[in-house]
């Protein structure tokens, strides 16, 4: 039996332990320990990708051990396509998390290494599982690391922050624990995903437990407008907290309506499609709007997040409006590829300009634009990184933003050309709000006497922010890979939609 | 007349009573120097009582005297936990009495006395031994809260403890009396085999209403909860972690031998539904008030024994969702709850005693400020404790919540598990709270607050906390245990 999928979860958890007993007097140790660990995470999440069969798209790897027989809750992990794109990308961004705070986190380094180690199992726990409720132990789980992480190493109000983000996605989670609890009695036991799959649901129990399944992952995602908890978390945050925040956990809210919202509850999907597509559109336009009028630059790639998240939604769901009412297959499945494709780029890109912005403010301890200006007379190697990662944040052909949202904007507009014009609205916006932050930090003369005395970026900043752009221009250039890992998990997905459970 | 065999399923009782009186002497020979001999072998004596429960576990369940005692699979899990709780208690409580000069050899042998309350209502077959079990227990829990004679606090909490504790026995003795009259018996089995049968109906419901006003008093829902929150804070927290953890498994024993035992559901042997149902009803309107009172209270409270005592009552909201579902599987799943709170709870207050210091309660919730910095361990082990209460996963406290959702859904009241759901978000609150305290705020300036360096309390509490974490993942087993004795 395979347990590749177990040491990728419990290799970062335990190996939290001993960086913790490094204590905090010896900091340095703590930092190798933890980046030890997560560049061994790394080394077997890449074992990943020869050991999964793409060609099929199944669940793979699989592992099953009865956990409660009498509930039928079992410790089950397995993996698709979608997983190992994320996990890949998860314990990428974990070492550059851990190599960007090396010098920056100097109060309780052990306990914010051991932290980011916990988060990462956590994280890739809720990939891989395949039992709803072990699936929901990793999904709350991860919320207390995150909340000593944003708590303790945060800004000013980084308790406020921190407060309303576990307390908002807890309110998210708990219906969703309901309606699990309500599928087990369902399905006569069984907290296995793909029982819950088969279960027939009549429309009404369907709509609950949709709506169950929307608060919580909309929560996370976040959709709005629910979102107003992210601008909050992401502006207090450490920078590394708003790296793991933006690259992967709001990852798990797309990931979930993917493995829950569309098998268990297909029909009432469908029936509320119209909504999320109404939500992704007015998260795509209005919080483009929103990011438009920012001071701080922490609060604008917040609010980008949001908008860009709006094309994993709308990619998700327009797949209804395709294959239930044309019966266009084909384009669904850009569609939705279109989303995943998203997801991974938007984890480096989000990641990359969270770390640019993390590597300004060590230098100022400032996040307002207003307060820089004509930064790339004293850091012209910090300028080139910022400027690739504000294009890809633009969607400039090349880079990896470009790849998903065009595939979106493509599936959407066979779905209907006037969802297309707003989605494509984010081109005009996302440049807008993107290339005037860059024109205010980067360009003009410089105001701030500050800002002369900054020096350049490091060779530890460099090779973290050099590790992100290579894989955004990487993505960019050449999806086929990426697209080729998912392509079969998604056509399954796809497949899976067609069917009705009434 | 009581034969050998009666005297065989009763040894645990009859040894405790027994140890309790020879502690009681001794401590009158010892010179105060040697004390400190009694708490540990107030200790020992409770793990032999614990032994003897286990060893002398007959196959199926028997009764003695008659049908006056009661020796099955609930009692053995219940009574085992009760004595390891108990153990855990006399643990954490040394130092804190040493350092209160609050007599050991009263504080020792009056818990013990109180446990063999607590066992004696654990195995209650009929109405009179429920009343005897409670009255030992509440006797001696009202001596230990006014304990600490010098604190007019703790004299006030005695009090009110007591005239609030007298009304709800009085009110459960009155029931009785209604239940008797209604089925001309005292035997639970008894009982139930005639609530169908009964000429008049009407009186065994007021019977029911005022038993479940004495249920309801003992475990702290609401609205009978009045006494939890000045009892908490008045008594000497070594004295509090007592009623607040070892105390919640006996309620749950009398709430179980009550109303399932006595008005349990219609089976081979009596029943009656429209009875079942009454109580059903009532109960689950006290799990509500608590669920709504408890949480909602809590949040403005700035006391740390206070806090825990409204979180105590919402807990209680908790563990009567599962007696609502009255089957098996409900109270198992309110019974692993119970266990699961006790031991939580016992940890909660074991680090408050390990946190107070002579002429230092540690009892604001200020208290705690940056305790990361000064003791990071305990810090964890709070941290813990907090997202166990709250009921985050993977810790303990989550998979009792999981149960008792699961057996209200199961029962049809999906209502019911949806005003759980919610009150664990607003419950959510005041934990955090409590970690925001330690983790995020600075330690008060000219404060020093840190754990006793008292390694046995160190090392049990650590233990009591990990298991918090540990059960978290491993807690099979044990749910099995307690589907197996309601089977």
């Amino acid at each position: 039996m395979n347990h590749l999928l177990s040491l990728l979860i419990w290799l970062p958890v335990l190996g939290a332990v001993p960086v913790l007993l490094c204590g905090s007097n010896r900091p340095s140790a703590a930092r190798w320990v933890a980046l030890l660990v997560s560049v061994a995470t790394f080394a077997a999440s890449l074992a990943l990708l020869p050991g999964y069969d793409a060609a099929t798209g199944t669940m793979q790897l699989a592992e099953n051990v009865s956990w409660i027989p009498s509930l039928g809750i079992h410790y089950a992990l397995a993996v698709d396509g979608i997983s190992v794109a994320l996990i890949v990308l998860t314990s990428f961004v974990t070492i550059l998390v851990i190599v960007g705070a090396w010098e920056v986190i100097q109060v309780k380094t052990h306990q914010y290494m051991a932290a980011m180690l916990v988060l990462e199992g956590l994280m890739i726990g809720v990939f891989c599982a395949t039992d709803a409720l072990l699936f929901y132990v990793f999904f709350e789980a991860m919320l207390i690391p995150m909340f000593i992480i944003i708590g303790v190493w945060g800004g000013p109000r980084r308790v406020y922050a921190t407060l309303k983000f576990f307390i908002y996605t807890f309110f998210g989670s708990i219906f969703m624990l309901v309606g699990l609890i309500y599928l087990h009695h369902k399905t006569g036991g069984s907290f296995a995903l793909a029982d819950m799959a088969q279960v027939k649901l009549s429309m009404t129990e369907q709509s609950w437990l949709f709506f169950a399944f929307l608060i919580a992952f909309a929560v996370k995602v976040p959709m709005v407008p629910v979102h107003t908890w992210l601008p909050d978390a992401h502006v207090e945050a450490p920078t590394g907290g708003s790296v793991v925040l933006a690259a992967i956990m709001l990852k798990i809210g797309g990931y979930g309506f993917l493995r829950f919202s569309l098998p268990i509850v297909p029909d009432a999907s469908e029936a509320y499609a119209w909504l999320i597509i109404v939500l992704s559109l007015l998260a795509v336009v209005y919080i483009g709007y929103v990011a438009l009028v920012q001071g701080d630059m922490k609060k604008l790639v917040a609010y980008s997040s949001i908008a860009h998240m709006g094309f994993v939604t709308l990619g998700i769901f327009i797949a209804f409006l395709l294959v239930r009412e044309t019966g266009n297959t084909e384009a669904a499945r850009l569609g939705m590829q279109g989303a995943m494709v998203q997801m991974i780029s938007h984890g480096f890109i989000s990641g990359a300009m969270f770390t640019c912005i993390g590597v300004l403010y060590d230098r100022l301890h400032t996040r307002q634009i207003k307060d820089y200006g004509g930064v790339i007379n004293v850091m012209p190697w910090f300028g080139l990184f910022y400027v690739l990662f504000a294009m890809a944040n633009s969607g400039l052909p090349g880079t990896s933003g470009f790849v998903g949202e065009f595939m979106v904007i493509l599936a959407a507009f066979s779905a209907n050309p006037w969802i297309a014009l707003f989605a494509a609205f984010t081109l005009i916006i996302g440049a807008a709000y993107t290339l005037w932050m860059v024109k205010r930090v980067l360009w003009g003369d410089i105001t701030n006497p500050h800002v002369a005395e900054m020096k350049d970026i490091n060779g530890r900043e460099i090779f973290v922010l050099s590790s992100f752009a290579a894989a955004v221009l990487l993505f960019g250039i050449w999806p086929q890979p990426l697209v080729h890992l998912m392509d079969a998990s998604v056509a399954r997905i796809v497949e899976q939609l067609a069917l009705t459970k009434v | 007349m009581p034969n050998v065999n009666d005297i065989l399923i009763l040894l645990p009782e009859i040894y405790l009573v027994v140890a309790a009186c020879v502690l009681l002497l001794l401590d009158a020979f010892l010179k105060p120097a040697q004390k400190g001999v009694i708490h540990w072998l107030g200790i020992i004596v409770l793990l032999v009582a614990a032994w003897l429960v286990i060893d002398g576990q007959p196959p199926q369940s028997v009764t003695a005297f008659g049908g006056m005692f009661i020796r099955d699979g609930v009692a053995e899990i219940l009574k085992v936990f009760s004595l390891l709780v108990t153990a855990l208690i006399f643990v954490y409580a040394r130092p804190y009495l040493r350092d209160r000069a609050i007599p050991f050899g009263e504080f020792y042998t009056l818990t013990i006395f109180a446990t063999v309350g607590i066992l004696f209502l654990i195995s209650a077959g009929s109405l009179v031994t429920v009343y005897l079990g409670l009255e030992l227990l509440t006797l001696s829990s009202y001596a230990l809260v006014a304990l600490n004679r010098d604190s007019p606090l703790s004299s006030e909490a005695a009090i009110k403890y007591f005239v609030l504790g007298a009304l709800a026995s009085g009110s459960l003795l009155y029931g009785m009396s209604m239940v008797y009259g209604a089925t001309h018996s005292l035997d639970l089995a008894t009982i139930h085999a005639a609530v169908g049968s009964t000429e008049w109906p009407q009186l065994l419901t007021f019977g029911l209403i005022f038993m479940i006003v004495g249920i309801g008093f003992k475990l702290g829902a609401a609205p009978f909860h009045m006494w939890i929150p000045d009892v908490y804070q008045g008594a000497p927290t070594s004295v509090t972690i007592f009623i607040g953890s070892a105390q919640k498994l006996a309620a749950f024993a009398m709430a179980y031998r009550l109303l399932a035992t006595g008005m349990g559901s219609v089976g081979v042997a009596g029943g009656s539904e429209v009875l079942v149902h009454q109580w059903q009803l009532m109960i689950a309107v006290l799990a509500v008030l608590s669920l709504a009172i408890g949480n909602l209270v809590a949040i403005v409270q700035t006391n740390l024994k206070r806090l825990l005592a409204y979180s105590t009552i919402s807990h209680m909201g908790y563990l009567l969702i599962g007696l609502v579902n009255a089957t098996p599987e409900g109270y198992s799943a309110a019974m692993f709850y119970a266990i699961s709170y006790a031991l939580t709870s016992a940890a909660a207050f074991g680090i408050i005693l390990a946190l107070a210091r002579a002429g230092f309660e540690c009892e604001e919730i200020d208290d705690l400020k940056g305790l990361n910095q000064r003791s990071p361990w305990f810090a964890f082990l709070m941290l813990l404790v907090m997202f166990s209460l709250a009921g985050v996963p993977p810790l303990f406290g989550f998979y009792g919540k999981l149960l008792v959702l699961e057996s209200a859904i199961n029962a049809g009241m999906l209502w019911l598990a949806i005003v759980g759901a919610v009150a664990a978000i607003i419950g959510l609150y005041y934990y955090l709270r409590v970690v925001k305290v330690m983790y995020f705020d600075k330690p008060t300036e000219g404060t020093d607050v840190r754990p006793q360096s008292d390694l046995s309390v160190r090392w049990v509490l650590s233990l009591n906390a990990l298991a918090l974490l540990v059960l978290g993942f491993t807690w099979g087993p044990l749910f099995a245990w307690c589907q197996k004795a309601f089977v």
